[in-house]
C-alpha cells in the first residue's frame, strides 16, 4: 500500500449560507497524477484550493472537516499558510506571470524565501524551466518580459515558477483550459514527465485529458464525491450511474 | 417614372441616419469648442508673455538667471530688474519637497486602503480622501496662516513664513489627491497576481512589496507628478503662507516667494501693457509651459507602464 500525502475527512465548505462540498473523504497517494473531474459548479476547484487553502482569501467561507498533509492538520490553528502553500503549490487556469522577466518570475518564490545565492538561483532557473519543458524556447530571452510569452509559454513559465520552490503537492486548476491544442498537448506532455517527482492534482473540464494523463480519477457532482478509483477502470467500467451518464456525456 | 421614385426614397437618408448625424455636429460642436478655447488661451499666455522680452527688450537669460524682482526699477545695466530666479526656485523647492513628504504617506495610507483593510478603507478612508479633495485651497491657506506659521515660527525661528510653510500646507493639500490615485493604481493590480504571490508561500508583505507596489509603479508615478503639478499650481494657500518677499531663499524659513504668489499679489497693481505688466504674463507662461511639461510627464509614464 502506498503512502497517503494528503487526505481529507469529512470536508464541508460554505459560501455564506450555501453548501458547496458536502463531506468529501478522499485521500491522495504520494506521486503519480489525481484527476478531478466533474460538471461545472459541481465543487471540484473549490475542493482544489481547499488544499492549500486559498479560499482563505475569499470573505464569508466557512471550512468544518479535517485536511491533513503528511498527517499535519493544514486547518488547525496554528497552521502556517506561508508554508503550507510552499509545500503545496498551485497553477490557476489563467496564466499568471508578474509582470517581471522570465528570470524573475521563476526566482521569485526563492527570492521571498531569502535565497540570495546567484548560482543556486541561476541553476534554479534552469533545471524549474527544463522540468516545465519550456527552456528550450525561452533560454535566450531569460531578462525579457514574461508577459511577451505566448499564453502555453507562460503557463508552463507559471508551473517552473512553482517547480523552482520545489513543493511536494502542485495543484493545477484547469491549467490548459484557456490555451489552445499545442500548447494543450505541451503541457500534458509537462505533467507525465513530473509525475515520477510530485504529486499531482489537477482540475479539469476535459474527460479526455483526464483520461489521458491521470492515474486516478475522482468524479465530483452536486458538492459531492460520487467516485473515484483507478482512471482506466473507472472510464472503461464506472461504478455508479451518474458516473457512467456524465462520462458517456449525457449530461454536464 | 416609378424607378425614379423608387431611387429617391431609397436615397433619402433614414430617420436613424438624420439623427446620427445631428449627434454628431453637436459633440464635434462641443469639442471643437473646447480645443478652440485652450489653443485660444496658450496662444494669448505665449504672446503676452513673450511681449516682456520682444517690446521691453528684457534680456531672457538675465529673466531666468537675475535674482532682483523689482521690474519698475532699473537695474545697475540700465535693464529693468526682472530676475524670477527666486520665483522659480521657490516654486520647485516647494514643489519637490511637498512631493517628497507626501509620497510615502500616500502609498502607505493607500496600501491600507486597499490591502490591508479594504472594508474599513471603503467606509471610512475613501470618503475622508474625497471629502479633503473638495475643501477650497483659501480654507487651508487660513488653517496655514493661523496654525501651521505660528507652529513654524516657535519651533524653527524666523517669521515662520517661507519655504517650511508653503512645503506643510501644500504637503496636505496634494496628500489626499496622491492618497486617492494610489488607491486607484494599486486596485486595477489584477487579482491574480495577488493569488500566483501568495500561492507561492509569499506572506503578504512580501506580496504588497514585490508583487503589487512594483505592478502598480506607472500608476503611482502618475499619482506623484499629478501632486507636483498640482502643487507647482497652487497659488492661494500658498501666496497666505510663503512671506511674498521675491528674495532667493536662504533658509526653509526665510521668507520667498512661487511664480503663482507673485502673480496672485502682483497682478492687481499694475497696468496692462506696461512692462511691469508684461512681466508678469512672462511668469505665467513659464507656469503653463511647466504644466504642459507635467503633462506630457504623465503621458509619457502612462504609455510606458502600458507597453510591458
Amino acid at each position: 500500500m502506498t503512502e497517503k500525502i494528503l487526505t481529507t475527512h469529512d470536508l464541508h465548505l460554505y459560501y455564506g449560507n450555501k453548501e458547496a462540498l458536502k463531506g468529501i473523504n478522499l485521500d491522495f497517494n504520494r506521486l503519480g497524477i489525481t484527476a478531478l473531474i466533474g460538471p461545472s459548479g459541481c465543487g471540484k476547484s473549490t475542493y482544489l484550493r481547499t488544499l492549500n487553502r486559498m479560499n482563505d482569501l475569499i470573505p464569508d467561507v466557512t471550512i468544518t472537516g479535517e485536511v491533513k498533509f503528511q498527517g499535519r492538520d493544514l486547518y488547525a490553528p496554528q497552521a502556517d499558510t506561508v508554508e503550507i502553500r510552499k509545500e503545496i503549490g498551485m497553477v490557476f487556469q489563467q496564466p499568471n506571470p508578474f509582470p517581471f522577466s522570465i528570470y524573475e518570475n521563476v526566482v521569485y518564490g526563492l527570492r521571498i524565501a531569502g535565497v540570495r545565492d546567484k548560482s543556486v538561483l541561476d541553476e534554479a532557473v534552469e533545471k524549474s524551466l527544463r522540468q516545465a519543458a519550456v527552456w528550450d524556447e525561452v533560454r535566450d530571452h531569460l531578462h525579457e518580459s514574461a508577459l511577451a510569452l505566448s499564453g502555453g509559454q507562460q503557463q508552463r513559465v507559471c508551473i517552473a515558477r512553482v517547480l523552482a520552490v520545489s513543493p511536494d503537492i502542485i495543484l493545477l486548476d484547469e491549467p490548459t483550459s484557456a490555451l489552445d491544442p499545442v500548447s494543450t498537448s505541451q503541457i500534458e506532455a509537462t505533467l507525465l514527465n513530473l509525475r515520477h517527482d510530485y504529486t499531482i492534482i489537477i482540475v479539469t473540464h476535459n474527460l479526455q485529458q483526464a483520461s489521458r494523463i491521470s492515474d486516478r480519477t475522482a468524479f465530483f457532482m452536486d458538492g459531492e464525491l460520487v467516485e473515484v478509483g483507478n482512471t482506466k477502470e473507472m472510464f472503461l467500467n464506472p461504478e455508479k450511474k451518474k458516473t457512467e451518464d456524465y462520462l458517456s456525456g449525457r449530461f454536464g | 417614372m416609378d424607378n425614379e421614385k423608387l431611387k429617391r426614397e431609397l436615397f433619402r437618408p433614414s430617420k436613424a441616419a438624420k439623427q446620427e448625424r445631428r449627434g454628431k455636429f453637436i459633440s464635434f460642436s462641443a469639442l471643437a469648442l473646447i480645443v478652440v478655447a485652450v489653443s485660444a488661451i496658450i496662444l494669448f499666455v505665449t504672446m503676452k508673455g513673450l511681449a516682456a522680452f520682444t517690446q521691453n527688450h528684457v534680456n531672457v537669460i538675465d529673466f531666468f538667471t537675475g535674482r532682483d524682482w523689482n521690474p519698475s526699477v532699473k537695474g545697475a545695466n540700465g535693464q529693468p530688474e526682472a530676475g524670477a530666479l527666486p520665483m522659480i526656485t521657490g516654486s520647485f523647492l516647494v514643489t519637490i519637497f511637498s512631493a517628497l513628504l507626501a509620497t510615502p504617506f500616500a502609498i502607505g495610507t493607500a496600501i491600507f486602503m486597499i490591502e490591508i483593510s479594504p472594508k474599513r478603507g471603503a467606509k471610512i478612508l475613501q470618503p475622508v480622501t474625497e471629502l479633503l479633495v473638495g475643501i477650497p485651497s483659501v480654507v487651508y491657506g487660513f488653517i496655514g496662516l493661523m496654525v501651521v506659521v505660528p507652529t513654524v515660527r516657535t519651533l524653527f525661528g524666523g517669521s515662520g513664513f517661507g519655504i517650511l510653510s508653503g512645503t506643510l500646507v501644500l504637503f496636505v493639500m496634494i496628500l489626499p489627491t496622491v492618497t486617492s490615485m494610489t488607491a486607484d493604481a494599486l486596485r486595477s493590480v489584477p487579482r491574480y497576481y495577488r493569488e500566483a504571490s501568495l500561492a507561492l508561500g509569499a506572506t503578504q508583505w512580501q506580496t504588497i512589496w514585490r508583487v503589487i507596489l512594483r505592478a502598480a509603479t506607472p500608476g503611482i508615478l502618475t499619482a506623484i507628478v499629478f501632486g507636483m503639478a498640482r502643487s507647482f499650481g497652487e497659488a492661494l494657500a500658498v501666496q497666505m503662507v510663503i512671506g511674498n518677499a521675491a528674495l532667493m531663499p536662504t533658509s526653509l524659513v526665510s521668507p520667498s516667494s512661487t511664480l503663482t504668489s507673485v502673480l496672485t499679489t502682483g497682478m492687481g497693481n499694475t497696468v496692462m501693457g506696461s512692462l511691469q505688466n508684461n512681466v508678469l504674463w512672462s511668469l505665467a507662461l513659464v507656469l503653463l509651459l511647466m504644466s504642459l511639461l507635467f503633462n506630457l510627464i504623465i503621458r509619457l509614464i502612462g504609455k510606458k507602464g502600458a507597453m510591458k
